[in-house]
Protein backbone atom coordinates (compact mmCIF):
# COMPACT_ATOMS: atom_id res chain seq x y z
CA UNK A 1 0.00 0.00 0.00
CA UNK A 2 1.32 3.00 -1.18
CA UNK A 3 0.51 6.27 1.73
CA UNK A 4 0.83 9.89 1.41
CA UNK A 5 0.88 11.96 4.23
CA UNK A 6 0.20 15.58 3.77
CA UNK A 7 1.63 17.77 6.86
CA UNK A 8 2.05 21.22 7.52
CA UNK A 9 4.20 23.61 9.62
CA UNK A 10 2.49 25.81 11.53
CA UNK A 11 3.38 28.00 14.23
CA UNK A 12 3.73 26.51 17.89
CA UNK A 13 0.17 26.29 19.23
CA UNK A 14 1.81 27.72 22.74
CA UNK A 15 3.21 31.09 21.41
CA UNK A 16 1.30 34.00 20.42
CA UNK A 17 0.08 34.03 16.77
CA UNK A 18 -0.17 37.97 15.00
CA UNK A 19 -0.93 38.75 11.24
CA UNK A 20 1.64 41.08 9.52
CA UNK A 21 0.38 44.39 9.13
CA UNK A 22 2.17 44.77 5.44
CA UNK A 23 -0.21 41.74 3.73
CA UNK A 24 -2.24 40.21 6.43
CA UNK A 25 -0.41 36.98 6.40
CA UNK A 26 0.48 35.10 9.31
CA UNK A 27 3.62 35.95 10.94
CA UNK A 28 5.31 32.56 10.85
CA UNK A 29 8.27 34.38 11.41
CA UNK A 30 7.46 35.00 15.20
CA UNK A 31 7.13 31.99 16.53
CA UNK A 32 8.98 28.16 16.53
CA UNK A 33 7.72 26.13 13.83
CA UNK A 34 6.07 22.76 14.54
CA UNK A 35 4.49 19.86 12.79
CA UNK A 36 0.68 20.58 12.88
CA UNK A 37 0.01 18.88 16.00
CA UNK A 38 -3.27 16.60 14.32
CA UNK A 39 -0.79 15.68 11.34
CA UNK A 40 1.58 13.68 13.75
CA UNK A 41 -1.73 11.64 14.17
CA UNK A 42 -2.14 10.78 10.31
CA UNK A 43 1.73 9.82 9.99
CA UNK A 44 1.14 7.66 13.10
CA UNK A 45 -1.60 6.21 11.33
CA UNK A 46 0.02 5.95 8.08
CA UNK A 47 2.76 3.94 9.57
CA UNK A 48 0.55 1.75 11.49
CA UNK A 49 -0.77 0.83 8.03
CA UNK A 50 1.60 0.20 6.52
CA UNK A 51 2.90 -1.97 9.44
CA UNK A 52 0.59 -4.25 9.30
CA UNK A 53 -0.31 -4.31 5.46
CA UNK A 54 3.12 -3.61 3.80
CA UNK A 55 3.95 -0.71 1.73
CA UNK A 56 5.55 2.74 2.09
CA UNK A 57 4.40 6.19 3.19
CA UNK A 58 5.79 9.26 1.50
CA UNK A 59 4.74 12.69 3.59
CA UNK A 60 3.88 15.35 1.33
CA UNK A 61 4.08 19.34 2.29
CA UNK A 62 3.65 22.61 0.91
CA UNK A 63 5.46 25.67 2.56
CA UNK A 64 8.53 27.83 3.17
CA UNK A 65 12.46 26.37 3.58
CA UNK A 66 12.16 25.83 6.85
CA UNK A 67 8.73 23.57 6.44
CA UNK A 68 11.56 21.19 5.59
CA UNK A 69 12.21 20.48 9.15
CA UNK A 70 8.43 19.02 9.26
CA UNK A 71 8.86 16.73 6.51
CA UNK A 72 11.89 15.31 8.83
CA UNK A 73 10.47 14.79 11.89
CA UNK A 74 7.64 12.63 10.00
CA UNK A 75 10.59 11.13 8.59
CA UNK A 76 12.05 10.51 11.77
CA UNK A 77 9.09 9.17 13.10
CA UNK A 78 9.56 6.78 10.17
CA UNK A 79 8.05 7.94 7.08
CA UNK A 80 9.92 6.31 4.00
CA UNK A 81 10.49 9.60 1.60
CA UNK A 82 9.55 13.11 1.22
CA UNK A 83 8.46 15.95 -1.52
CA UNK A 84 8.51 19.23 -0.38
CA UNK A 85 6.88 21.84 -2.75
CA UNK A 86 8.37 25.58 -1.79
CA UNK A 87 8.60 28.48 -4.26
CA UNK A 88 8.42 32.00 -3.58
CA UNK A 89 5.07 32.44 -5.29
CA UNK A 90 2.64 29.83 -2.75
CA UNK A 91 3.58 32.77 -0.34
CA UNK A 92 -0.09 33.39 0.98
CA UNK A 93 -1.66 31.08 -0.49
CA UNK A 94 -5.46 30.25 0.65
CA UNK A 95 -7.18 27.14 0.80
CA UNK A 96 -7.83 27.01 -2.96
CA UNK A 97 -4.77 27.42 -3.85
CA UNK A 98 -2.98 25.09 -1.80
CA UNK A 99 -5.16 22.32 -2.84
CA UNK A 100 -4.79 22.96 -5.86
CA UNK A 101 -1.35 22.58 -5.56
CA UNK A 102 -1.35 19.55 -3.36
CA UNK A 103 -3.63 17.72 -5.79
CA UNK A 104 -1.63 18.76 -8.78
CA UNK A 105 1.31 16.98 -7.04
CA UNK A 106 -0.44 14.04 -5.55
CA UNK A 107 -2.04 12.76 -8.94
CA UNK A 108 -0.23 10.46 -10.85
CA UNK A 109 2.06 8.87 -7.98
CA UNK A 110 -0.35 6.21 -7.50
CA UNK A 111 -1.19 6.77 -3.68
CA UNK A 112 -3.96 4.16 -2.78
CA UNK A 113 -4.46 6.69 0.59
CA UNK A 114 -3.98 10.48 0.77
CA UNK A 115 -4.18 10.76 4.45
CA UNK A 116 -4.38 14.18 6.48
CA UNK A 117 -5.06 15.45 10.12
CA UNK A 118 -8.57 17.10 10.06
CA UNK A 119 -7.51 20.87 11.01
CA UNK A 120 -4.33 22.81 10.76
CA UNK A 121 -4.15 24.72 14.28
CA UNK A 122 -3.50 28.08 12.36
CA UNK A 123 -5.73 27.88 9.28
CA UNK A 124 -8.61 25.94 11.34
CA UNK A 125 -10.65 25.77 8.10
CA UNK A 126 -11.08 22.09 8.02
CA UNK A 127 -11.09 22.31 4.18
CA UNK A 128 -8.25 21.12 2.54
CA UNK A 129 -8.66 16.98 2.40
CA UNK A 130 -12.46 17.60 1.18
CA UNK A 131 -11.54 20.02 -1.17
CA UNK A 132 -8.16 17.64 -2.65
CA UNK A 133 -10.53 14.94 -2.56
CA UNK A 134 -12.63 16.86 -4.50
CA UNK A 135 -10.49 17.73 -7.49
CA UNK A 136 -8.70 14.60 -7.28
CA UNK A 137 -12.75 13.02 -7.86
CA UNK A 138 -11.83 9.95 -5.23
CA UNK A 139 -13.61 9.07 -2.24
CA UNK A 140 -13.61 11.44 0.97
CA UNK A 141 -13.42 9.44 4.25
CA UNK A 142 -12.64 12.24 6.31
CA UNK A 143 -12.89 12.75 10.54
CA UNK A 144 -11.96 9.44 10.97
CA UNK A 145 -11.61 8.20 14.42
CA UNK A 146 -10.95 4.48 12.96
CA UNK A 147 -9.58 3.64 10.14
CA UNK A 148 -9.65 -0.54 8.28
CA UNK A 149 -8.19 -1.43 5.34
CA UNK A 150 -9.25 -5.16 4.20
CA UNK A 151 -7.94 -5.43 0.15
CA UNK A 152 -9.58 -2.57 -1.48
CA UNK A 153 -11.78 -1.70 0.85
CA UNK A 154 -11.03 1.06 3.52
CA UNK A 155 -13.22 1.24 6.54
CA UNK A 156 -13.91 4.63 8.75
CA UNK A 157 -15.64 5.81 11.82
CA UNK A 158 -15.95 9.47 10.60
CA UNK A 159 -17.02 11.57 14.19
CA UNK A 160 -20.44 12.97 13.95
CA UNK A 161 -21.83 15.49 16.16
CA UNK A 162 -24.11 13.06 18.27
CA UNK A 163 -21.38 9.76 17.61
CA UNK A 164 -20.07 8.57 14.30
CA UNK A 165 -20.70 7.02 10.80
CA UNK A 166 -19.36 3.73 9.56
CA UNK A 167 -18.31 5.19 5.65
CA UNK A 168 -17.15 2.68 3.21
CA UNK A 169 -14.90 3.50 0.03
CA UNK A 170 -12.60 1.63 -2.34
CA UNK A 171 -9.02 2.88 -2.42
CA UNK A 172 -7.81 5.06 -3.78
CA UNK A 173 -9.28 7.47 -1.07
CA UNK A 174 -8.55 10.48 0.98
CA UNK A 175 -8.39 9.89 4.60
CA UNK A 176 -8.43 12.69 6.96
CA UNK A 177 -8.26 11.58 10.86
CA UNK A 178 -9.46 13.28 14.54
CA UNK A 179 -6.93 12.89 17.43
CA UNK A 180 -8.63 10.66 19.12
CA UNK A 181 -7.73 7.34 16.50
CA UNK A 182 -4.26 6.97 17.79
CA UNK A 183 -1.25 8.15 20.17
CA UNK A 184 1.74 9.02 17.76
CA UNK A 185 4.98 7.99 18.49
CA UNK A 186 8.08 9.93 19.48
CA UNK A 187 10.90 9.62 17.12
CA UNK A 188 13.72 7.48 18.40
CA UNK A 189 17.50 8.24 18.28
CA UNK A 190 17.54 5.34 15.73
CA UNK A 191 14.68 7.59 13.86
CA UNK A 192 16.61 10.42 13.68
CA UNK A 193 19.56 9.74 12.29
CA UNK A 194 17.96 7.50 10.00
CA UNK A 195 15.98 10.65 8.92
CA UNK A 196 19.07 12.22 7.53
CA UNK A 197 19.38 9.35 4.78
CA UNK A 198 16.22 9.41 3.96
CA UNK A 199 14.89 11.00 -0.16
CA UNK A 200 13.60 14.39 -0.32
CA UNK A 201 12.22 15.46 -3.66
CA UNK A 202 11.90 19.53 -3.92
CA UNK A 203 9.97 20.67 -6.15
CA UNK A 204 9.51 24.08 -7.45
CA UNK A 205 5.97 25.65 -8.74
CA UNK A 206 7.37 25.28 -12.62
CA UNK A 207 8.88 21.74 -11.58
CA UNK A 208 5.38 20.45 -10.49
CA UNK A 209 4.03 22.20 -13.42
CA UNK A 210 1.60 24.86 -11.06
CA UNK A 211 -0.14 27.81 -12.74
CA UNK A 212 1.52 30.64 -10.50
CA UNK A 213 -1.65 32.44 -11.66
CA UNK A 214 -3.60 30.56 -9.81
CA UNK A 215 -1.40 30.73 -6.89
CA UNK A 216 -0.04 33.28 -3.56
CA UNK A 217 -1.72 35.95 -2.11
CA UNK A 218 -2.52 37.75 -5.48
CA UNK A 219 -4.97 34.77 -6.59
CA UNK A 220 -6.68 34.10 -3.47
CA UNK A 221 -10.42 34.08 -3.77
CA UNK A 222 -11.01 35.66 -0.33
CA UNK A 223 -9.24 39.03 0.95
CA UNK A 224 -8.51 40.32 4.26
CA UNK A 225 -9.91 43.67 4.41
CA UNK A 226 -8.92 44.71 7.58
CA UNK A 227 -7.84 43.22 11.10
CA UNK A 228 -7.54 44.06 14.43
CA UNK A 229 -6.60 42.61 17.89
CA UNK A 230 -9.43 42.24 20.03
CA UNK A 231 -9.71 44.55 22.86
CA UNK A 232 -8.48 42.63 26.08
CA UNK A 233 -11.23 41.61 27.94
CA UNK A 234 -12.36 43.76 31.11
CA UNK A 235 -10.89 42.23 34.24
CA UNK A 236 -13.38 40.49 35.70
CA UNK A 237 -14.79 39.90 39.29
CA UNK A 238 -12.56 37.16 41.26
CA UNK A 239 -13.71 36.74 44.40
CA UNK A 240 -11.98 33.66 46.90
CA UNK A 241 -14.55 31.15 48.33
CA UNK A 242 -15.09 31.46 52.19
CA UNK A 243 -18.07 28.87 52.10
CA UNK A 244 -20.27 31.79 50.24
CA UNK A 245 -18.87 31.53 47.32
CA UNK A 246 -21.75 29.44 45.30
CA UNK A 247 -24.27 31.66 46.32
CA UNK A 248 -22.52 35.15 45.34
CA UNK A 249 -21.96 33.32 42.49
CA UNK A 250 -25.88 33.07 41.98
CA UNK A 251 -25.93 36.52 43.47
CA UNK A 252 -23.71 37.34 40.10
CA UNK A 253 -25.96 34.84 37.86
CA UNK A 254 -29.14 36.75 38.87
CA UNK A 255 -28.04 40.16 38.24
CA UNK A 256 -26.94 39.41 34.54
CA UNK A 257 -30.67 37.84 34.29
CA UNK A 258 -29.31 33.71 33.62
CA UNK A 259 -31.59 32.76 36.60
CA UNK B 1 -30.79 42.09 -4.07
CA UNK B 2 -30.81 38.26 -5.34
CA UNK B 3 -31.11 34.76 -3.49
CA UNK B 4 -29.46 33.49 -0.74
CA UNK B 5 -29.12 29.98 -0.17
CA UNK B 6 -29.05 28.66 2.93
CA UNK B 7 -28.38 25.21 3.50
CA UNK B 8 -30.78 23.29 6.02
CA UNK B 9 -29.84 21.64 8.96
CA UNK B 10 -31.61 19.08 10.42
CA UNK B 11 -32.04 16.20 13.50
CA UNK B 12 -34.43 13.89 12.19
CA UNK B 13 -36.59 15.75 9.97
CA UNK B 14 -36.95 18.68 12.63
CA UNK B 15 -35.11 21.86 11.87
CA UNK B 16 -32.30 23.29 13.87
CA UNK B 17 -31.62 26.32 15.27
CA UNK B 18 -28.47 27.29 13.65
CA UNK B 19 -30.85 27.10 10.29
CA UNK B 20 -32.97 29.37 11.91
CA UNK B 21 -30.25 31.90 12.47
CA UNK B 22 -28.97 31.56 9.11
CA UNK B 23 -32.18 33.03 7.88
CA UNK B 24 -32.01 35.28 9.71
CA UNK B 25 -28.50 36.52 8.80
CA UNK B 26 -29.48 35.93 4.87
CA UNK B 27 -32.72 38.13 5.54
CA UNK B 28 -30.00 40.77 5.85
CA UNK B 29 -28.59 39.81 2.53
CA UNK B 30 -30.69 39.18 0.40
CA UNK B 31 -34.10 36.48 -0.05
CA UNK B 32 -33.76 33.82 1.96
CA UNK B 33 -34.07 30.45 -0.03
CA UNK B 34 -33.58 27.21 2.00
CA UNK B 35 -32.19 24.20 0.36
CA UNK B 36 -33.70 20.83 1.88
CA UNK B 37 -31.00 17.06 0.74
CA UNK B 38 -32.47 13.95 1.64
CA UNK B 39 -35.36 12.37 2.39
CA UNK B 40 -37.81 13.23 4.50
CA UNK B 41 -39.36 16.68 4.08
CA UNK B 42 -42.47 17.67 6.26
CA UNK B 43 -44.64 20.19 5.97
CA UNK B 44 -44.02 21.28 9.39
CA UNK B 45 -39.98 21.37 8.68
CA UNK B 46 -41.32 23.51 4.91
CA UNK B 47 -43.33 25.71 8.06
CA UNK B 48 -40.43 26.18 10.10
CA UNK B 49 -38.40 27.82 7.46
CA UNK B 50 -41.20 30.02 6.89
CA UNK B 51 -41.08 31.38 10.01
CA UNK B 52 -37.72 32.76 9.87
CA UNK B 53 -38.05 34.23 6.53
CA UNK B 54 -37.55 31.04 3.43
CA UNK B 55 -39.38 32.42 0.57
CA UNK B 56 -38.55 29.39 -1.54
CA UNK B 57 -37.51 25.89 -0.14
CA UNK B 58 -35.69 24.12 -2.56
CA UNK B 59 -35.84 20.11 -1.95
CA UNK B 60 -33.64 17.91 -3.14
CA UNK B 61 -35.38 14.89 -2.26
CA UNK B 62 -33.51 11.46 -3.54
CA UNK B 63 -32.70 9.19 -0.79
CA UNK B 64 -29.60 8.07 -2.84
CA UNK B 65 -28.20 12.02 -1.84
CA UNK B 66 -27.65 11.17 1.78
CA UNK B 67 -26.21 7.69 1.39
CA UNK B 68 -23.07 9.32 0.92
CA UNK B 69 -21.50 12.14 3.09
CA UNK B 70 -20.39 15.16 2.22
CA UNK B 71 -19.77 15.53 -1.34
CA UNK B 72 -23.80 15.22 -2.83
CA UNK B 73 -24.24 18.33 -0.68
CA UNK B 74 -22.27 20.59 -2.46
CA UNK B 75 -23.37 19.13 -5.64
CA UNK B 76 -27.29 20.18 -4.84
CA UNK B 77 -25.67 23.33 -4.51
CA UNK B 78 -23.09 23.79 -6.92
CA UNK B 79 -26.37 23.22 -9.24
CA UNK B 80 -28.18 25.96 -7.78
CA UNK B 81 -25.66 28.22 -7.76
CA UNK B 82 -25.09 27.84 -11.34
CA UNK B 83 -29.23 28.05 -12.25
CA UNK B 84 -30.30 31.03 -9.49
CA UNK B 85 -27.22 33.13 -9.45
CA UNK B 86 -27.62 33.71 -5.94
CA UNK B 87 -25.93 36.27 -4.01
CA UNK B 88 -24.22 34.24 -1.87
CA UNK B 89 -25.04 30.79 -0.17
CA UNK B 90 -24.73 30.08 3.79
CA UNK B 91 -23.88 27.24 5.70
CA UNK B 92 -23.62 26.07 9.22
CA UNK B 93 -19.63 25.84 10.40
CA UNK B 94 -20.15 22.11 11.81
CA UNK B 95 -16.96 20.12 10.67
CA UNK B 96 -19.24 18.76 7.82
CA UNK B 97 -20.77 22.39 6.80
CA UNK B 98 -17.17 23.27 6.15
CA UNK B 99 -16.73 20.57 4.35
CA UNK B 100 -19.70 20.97 2.20
CA UNK B 101 -18.08 24.82 1.55
CA UNK B 102 -15.40 23.65 0.32
CA UNK B 103 -15.91 21.04 -2.28
CA UNK B 104 -18.52 23.75 -3.28
CA UNK B 105 -16.21 26.25 -3.59
CA UNK B 106 -13.82 24.03 -5.75
CA UNK B 107 -17.15 23.37 -7.77
CA UNK B 108 -17.87 26.84 -8.72
CA UNK B 109 -14.67 28.40 -8.95
CA UNK B 110 -16.07 30.67 -5.59
CA UNK B 111 -13.82 31.88 -2.37
CA UNK B 112 -15.17 30.48 0.88
CA UNK B 113 -14.83 32.05 4.36
CA UNK B 114 -15.10 29.87 6.91
CA UNK B 115 -16.25 30.79 10.93
CA UNK B 116 -17.90 34.00 10.30
CA UNK B 117 -19.67 35.30 13.89
CA UNK B 118 -21.42 37.92 11.48
CA UNK B 119 -21.86 38.82 7.70
CA UNK B 120 -22.49 42.89 6.93
CA UNK B 121 -24.75 44.04 4.04
CA UNK B 122 -21.93 44.04 1.90
CA UNK B 123 -21.19 40.25 2.03
CA UNK B 124 -18.32 41.45 4.26
CA UNK B 125 -17.66 38.42 7.00
CA UNK B 126 -15.88 38.76 10.34
CA UNK B 127 -14.32 36.34 11.82
CA UNK B 128 -12.60 35.82 15.49
CA UNK B 129 -9.23 33.74 14.82
CA UNK B 130 -6.27 32.61 16.95
CA UNK B 131 -8.83 31.86 19.69
CA UNK B 132 -10.74 35.35 19.99
CA UNK B 133 -7.48 37.14 20.00
CA UNK B 134 -8.41 38.46 16.75
CA UNK B 135 -10.75 40.15 14.70
CA UNK B 136 -10.68 40.24 11.31
CA UNK B 137 -13.36 41.33 8.45
CA UNK B 138 -12.94 39.69 5.03
CA UNK B 139 -14.43 39.69 1.45
CA UNK B 140 -15.00 36.76 -0.90
CA UNK B 141 -13.64 38.24 -4.37
CA UNK B 142 -14.11 35.86 -6.60
CA UNK B 143 -17.75 33.65 -7.50
CA UNK B 144 -20.00 33.66 -5.41
CA UNK B 145 -19.53 34.29 -1.69
CA UNK B 146 -19.71 30.75 0.22
CA UNK B 147 -19.74 31.46 3.93
CA UNK B 148 -20.03 29.73 6.76
CA UNK B 149 -21.24 30.45 10.44
CA UNK B 150 -20.96 29.38 13.66
CA UNK B 151 -23.87 28.87 15.82
CA UNK B 152 -25.02 31.58 18.38
CA UNK B 153 -23.99 34.23 16.24
CA UNK B 154 -26.67 35.73 15.17
CA UNK B 155 -30.28 35.69 17.51
CA UNK B 156 -33.03 33.70 15.57
CA UNK B 157 -35.48 36.37 14.70
CA UNK B 158 -38.90 35.76 12.86
CA UNK B 159 -40.14 36.58 9.63
CA UNK B 160 -43.12 34.63 8.79
CA UNK B 161 -43.12 34.10 4.87
CA UNK B 162 -45.09 31.11 2.90
CA UNK B 163 -42.42 29.46 1.32
CA UNK B 164 -43.41 28.47 -2.24
CA UNK B 165 -41.63 24.16 -2.25
CA UNK B 166 -39.84 23.94 -5.36
CA UNK B 167 -37.98 20.33 -6.12
CA UNK B 168 -34.89 19.71 -7.61
CA UNK B 169 -33.55 17.19 -9.44
CA UNK B 170 -30.12 16.38 -9.13
CA UNK B 171 -28.09 13.64 -10.73
CA UNK B 172 -24.69 13.14 -8.57
CA UNK B 173 -21.09 12.94 -10.39
CA UNK B 174 -19.19 9.08 -10.17
CA UNK B 175 -17.01 10.80 -7.56
CA UNK B 176 -19.60 11.75 -5.21
CA UNK B 177 -20.93 8.20 -4.49
CA UNK B 178 -17.53 7.21 -4.00
CA UNK B 179 -17.54 6.93 -0.22
CA UNK B 180 -20.91 5.33 1.51
CA UNK B 181 -22.37 5.50 4.77
CA UNK B 182 -23.08 2.15 5.87
CA UNK B 183 -24.20 2.86 9.12
CA UNK B 184 -25.17 5.63 12.05
CA UNK B 185 -23.96 5.45 15.91
CA UNK B 186 -25.40 7.79 17.92
CA UNK B 187 -24.00 7.87 21.04
CA UNK B 188 -26.69 7.75 24.10
CA UNK B 189 -27.86 10.94 24.52
CA UNK B 190 -29.58 12.39 27.44
CA UNK B 191 -32.24 15.25 27.48
CA UNK B 192 -29.79 17.71 27.58
CA UNK B 193 -29.93 20.58 24.79
CA UNK B 194 -27.43 20.32 22.06
CA UNK B 195 -24.04 21.25 23.21
CA UNK B 196 -23.61 23.56 19.97
CA UNK B 197 -26.91 25.25 20.29
CA UNK B 198 -26.90 25.16 23.91
CA UNK B 199 -27.62 28.84 25.46
CA UNK B 200 -25.78 27.98 28.69
CA UNK B 201 -22.60 24.99 28.82
CA UNK B 202 -21.74 24.09 31.89
CA UNK B 203 -18.30 22.18 31.47
CA UNK B 204 -16.30 20.16 33.95
CA UNK B 205 -12.41 19.34 33.57
CA UNK B 206 -9.56 17.55 35.35
CA UNK B 207 -10.54 18.86 38.57
CA UNK B 208 -13.48 16.87 38.64
CA UNK B 209 -11.59 14.16 39.60
CA UNK B 210 -13.65 11.45 37.88
CA UNK B 211 -17.04 9.91 36.17
CA UNK B 212 -18.95 10.50 39.25
CA UNK B 213 -18.10 14.29 39.83
CA UNK B 214 -19.62 15.01 36.66
CA UNK B 215 -22.99 14.19 38.54
CA UNK B 216 -22.41 17.29 40.27
CA UNK B 217 -21.68 19.02 36.39
CA UNK B 218 -24.80 17.24 35.61
CA UNK B 219 -27.15 18.81 38.60
CA UNK B 220 -25.98 22.32 37.77
CA UNK B 221 -26.43 22.36 33.87
CA UNK B 222 -29.96 20.61 34.11
CA UNK B 223 -30.92 23.60 37.04
CA UNK B 224 -29.83 26.11 34.17
CA UNK B 225 -31.16 24.19 31.39
CA UNK B 226 -27.89 23.78 29.77
CA UNK B 227 -25.68 21.67 28.29
CA UNK B 228 -22.34 19.57 29.42
CA UNK B 229 -19.05 20.26 27.96
CA UNK B 230 -15.76 18.34 29.24
CA UNK B 231 -12.03 19.19 28.38
CA UNK B 232 -10.29 17.15 26.62
CA UNK B 233 -8.30 15.73 30.16
CA UNK B 234 -11.99 14.48 31.24
CA UNK B 235 -12.79 13.03 27.89
CA UNK B 236 -9.23 11.37 27.51
CA UNK B 237 -9.65 9.75 31.00
CA UNK B 238 -13.05 8.42 29.87
CA UNK B 239 -14.90 10.39 32.83
CA UNK B 240 -17.30 12.06 30.07
CA UNK B 241 -17.86 10.59 26.11
CA UNK B 242 -15.67 12.40 23.77
CA UNK B 243 -19.02 14.36 22.20
CA UNK B 244 -19.09 16.61 24.71
CA UNK B 245 -15.12 17.29 24.58
CA UNK B 246 -14.67 21.76 23.61
CA UNK B 247 -11.92 23.26 22.43
CA UNK B 248 -9.74 23.49 19.35
CA UNK B 249 -10.51 19.37 18.65
CA UNK B 250 -13.54 19.31 19.92
CA UNK B 251 -16.71 20.97 19.70
CA UNK B 252 -16.68 25.11 18.99
CA UNK B 253 -19.34 26.28 21.39
CA UNK B 254 -20.30 30.29 21.51
CA UNK B 255 -23.18 30.71 24.52
CA UNK B 256 -24.33 33.23 26.03
CA UNK B 257 -22.53 31.82 29.46
CA UNK B 258 -20.00 29.27 29.75
CA UNK B 259 -19.17 28.08 33.25
CA UNK B 260 -16.08 26.30 33.31
CA UNK B 261 -15.48 24.07 36.73
CA UNK B 262 -11.82 22.56 37.31
CA UNK B 263 -10.41 23.92 34.05
CA UNK B 264 -7.01 25.45 33.77
CA UNK B 265 -7.64 27.15 30.63
CA UNK B 266 -4.85 25.60 27.80
CA UNK B 267 -4.99 27.54 24.81
CA UNK B 268 -6.89 24.24 23.84
CA UNK B 269 -9.46 24.40 25.16
CA UNK B 270 -9.98 28.30 25.16
CA UNK B 271 -9.98 27.89 21.06
CA UNK B 272 -13.65 26.28 21.59
CA UNK B 273 -14.93 28.82 24.43
CA UNK B 274 -13.42 31.98 23.93
CA UNK B 275 -15.84 33.74 22.50
CA UNK B 276 -18.82 32.69 25.02
CA UNK B 277 -20.77 35.82 25.92
CA UNK B 278 -20.33 35.67 29.69
CA UNK B 279 -17.29 33.19 30.92
CA UNK B 280 -17.66 31.78 34.91
CA UNK B 281 -14.81 29.88 36.12
CA UNK B 282 -14.38 28.18 39.36
CA UNK B 283 -11.89 26.38 40.25
CA UNK B 284 -9.41 26.50 43.56
CA UNK B 285 -6.17 27.39 41.65
CA UNK B 286 -6.14 31.07 41.68
CA UNK B 287 -3.27 31.56 39.10
CA UNK B 288 -5.11 29.08 36.61
CA UNK B 289 -4.99 30.78 33.24
CA UNK B 290 -8.73 30.63 32.53
CA UNK B 291 -9.35 33.21 34.89
CA UNK B 292 -8.05 35.74 32.53
CA UNK B 293 -11.41 35.44 30.47
CA UNK B 294 -13.86 35.40 33.34
CA UNK B 295 -16.06 37.75 33.40
CA UNK B 296 -16.59 36.00 37.36
CA UNK B 297 -14.61 33.74 39.32
CA UNK B 298 -14.36 31.97 42.44
CA UNK B 299 -11.23 30.70 43.87
CA UNK B 300 -12.56 27.00 45.78
CA UNK B 301 -13.15 23.89 45.46
CA UNK B 302 -15.53 22.93 42.60
CA UNK B 303 -17.75 20.21 45.43
CA UNK B 304 -18.29 22.66 48.15
CA UNK B 305 -18.96 25.99 45.42
CA UNK B 306 -20.79 24.36 42.55
CA UNK B 307 -23.87 22.19 44.79
CA UNK B 308 -24.04 25.27 46.53
CA UNK B 309 -24.94 27.45 43.47
CA UNK B 310 -27.09 24.56 42.12
CA UNK B 311 -28.69 24.82 45.49
CA UNK B 312 -29.31 28.94 45.27
CA UNK B 313 -30.68 28.47 41.68
CA UNK B 314 -33.44 25.86 42.50
CA UNK B 315 -34.26 28.21 45.77
CA UNK B 316 -34.33 30.95 43.57
CA UNK B 317 -36.35 29.17 40.60
C1 LIG C 1 -3.57 18.34 19.52
C2 LIG C 1 -4.21 18.72 20.81
C3 LIG C 1 -5.55 19.01 20.81
C4 LIG C 1 -6.21 19.34 22.01
N1 LIG C 1 -7.53 19.63 21.96
C5 LIG C 1 -8.18 19.95 23.10
C6 LIG C 1 -9.58 20.26 23.09
O1 LIG C 1 -10.25 20.21 22.05
N2 LIG C 1 -10.17 20.57 24.25
C7 LIG C 1 -9.49 20.61 25.45
O2 LIG C 1 -10.11 20.93 26.48
N3 LIG C 1 -8.18 20.34 25.48
C8 LIG C 1 -7.51 19.99 24.34
N4 LIG C 1 -6.19 19.67 24.41
C9 LIG C 1 -5.56 19.46 25.74
C10 LIG C 1 -5.13 20.72 26.46
O3 LIG C 1 -3.82 21.05 26.08
C11 LIG C 1 -5.15 20.49 27.99
O4 LIG C 1 -4.34 19.38 28.30
C12 LIG C 1 -6.55 20.24 28.57
O5 LIG C 1 -7.46 21.22 28.10
C13 LIG C 1 -6.48 20.28 30.07
O6 LIG C 1 -7.75 19.96 30.62
P1 LIG C 1 -8.14 20.49 32.04
O7 LIG C 1 -8.12 21.98 32.07
O8 LIG C 1 -9.41 19.83 32.41
O9 LIG C 1 -7.03 19.84 32.98
P2 LIG C 1 -5.81 20.54 33.84
O10 LIG C 1 -5.02 21.39 32.92
O11 LIG C 1 -5.17 19.45 34.55
O12 LIG C 1 -6.60 21.49 34.79
C14 LIG C 1 -7.40 21.06 35.87
C15 LIG C 1 -7.79 22.29 36.69
O13 LIG C 1 -8.72 21.89 37.70
C16 LIG C 1 -8.43 22.59 38.90
N5 LIG C 1 -8.97 21.78 39.99
C17 LIG C 1 -8.55 20.57 40.43
N6 LIG C 1 -9.34 20.11 41.43
C18 LIG C 1 -10.28 21.06 41.64
C19 LIG C 1 -11.39 21.18 42.54
N7 LIG C 1 -11.71 20.22 43.43
N8 LIG C 1 -12.14 22.30 42.49
C20 LIG C 1 -11.84 23.29 41.60
N9 LIG C 1 -10.82 23.22 40.72
C21 LIG C 1 -10.04 22.12 40.74
C22 LIG C 1 -6.92 22.74 38.89
O14 LIG C 1 -6.56 23.88 39.69
C23 LIG C 1 -6.61 22.95 37.40
O15 LIG C 1 -6.60 24.33 37.07
C24 LIG C 1 -5.50 19.37 23.24
C25 LIG C 1 -4.13 19.09 23.23
C26 LIG C 1 -3.48 18.77 22.04
C27 LIG C 1 -2.01 18.49 22.08
N1 LIG D 1 0.53 23.71 3.13
C1 LIG D 1 0.15 22.46 3.38
N2 LIG D 1 0.96 21.41 3.07
C2 LIG D 1 0.59 20.13 3.32
N3 LIG D 1 -0.57 19.80 3.90
C3 LIG D 1 -1.44 20.80 4.23
C4 LIG D 1 -1.12 22.16 3.97
N4 LIG D 1 -2.17 22.91 4.42
C5 LIG D 1 -3.08 22.05 4.92
N5 LIG D 1 -2.63 20.77 4.81
C6 LIG D 1 -3.33 19.54 5.26
O1 LIG D 1 -4.73 19.80 5.36
C7 LIG D 1 -5.18 19.57 6.68
C8 LIG D 1 -6.32 20.52 7.03
O2 LIG D 1 -5.90 21.86 6.94
P1 LIG D 1 -6.94 23.09 6.99
O3 LIG D 1 -8.00 22.86 5.99
O4 LIG D 1 -6.08 24.29 6.69
O5 LIG D 1 -7.50 23.16 8.40
C9 LIG D 1 -3.93 19.67 7.55
O6 LIG D 1 -4.09 18.93 8.75
C10 LIG D 1 -2.87 19.10 6.62
O7 LIG D 1 -2.92 17.66 6.66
Amino acid sequence: MKIAVCVKQVPDTWAEKALKAADSTLDRDAADGVMNELDEYAVEEALKLTEAHGGEVVVVTMGPERAGETVRKALSMGADSGVHLVDETLHGSDALATSYALAEVLKDRGFDLVMFGSESTDARMSVVPAMVAERLGIAQLTFAQKVEVSGPTVTIQRATETGYDTVEAQTPAVVSVVEKINEPRYPSFKGIMAAKKKPVETLSVSDAGLDAARLGLSAAWSQVEDFAARPPKAAGTIVVDEGDGGAKLAGFLAEQKFI
Amino acid sequence: MGEVLVLVEDVDGVVKKVTAELLTLARRLGDPAAVWVGPGISDEAVAALGEYGAGTVYVAGDAELTKHPVAPKAEVLAQLVADKAPAAVLIASTAEGKEVAGRLAVRTGSGVVTDAIDVAEDLTATQSVFGGSTVVHSKVTTGTPIITIRGNSVAPDPAPATPARVDVAVSLSDAATKATVTGHTVAAKGGRPDLTEAAIVVSGGRGVGGAEGFAVIEALADSLGAAVGASRAATDAGWYPHQYQVGQTGKTVSPQLYIANGISGAIQHRAGMQTSKTIVVVNKDPEAPIFELADYGVVGDLFTVVPQLTEEIKNRG
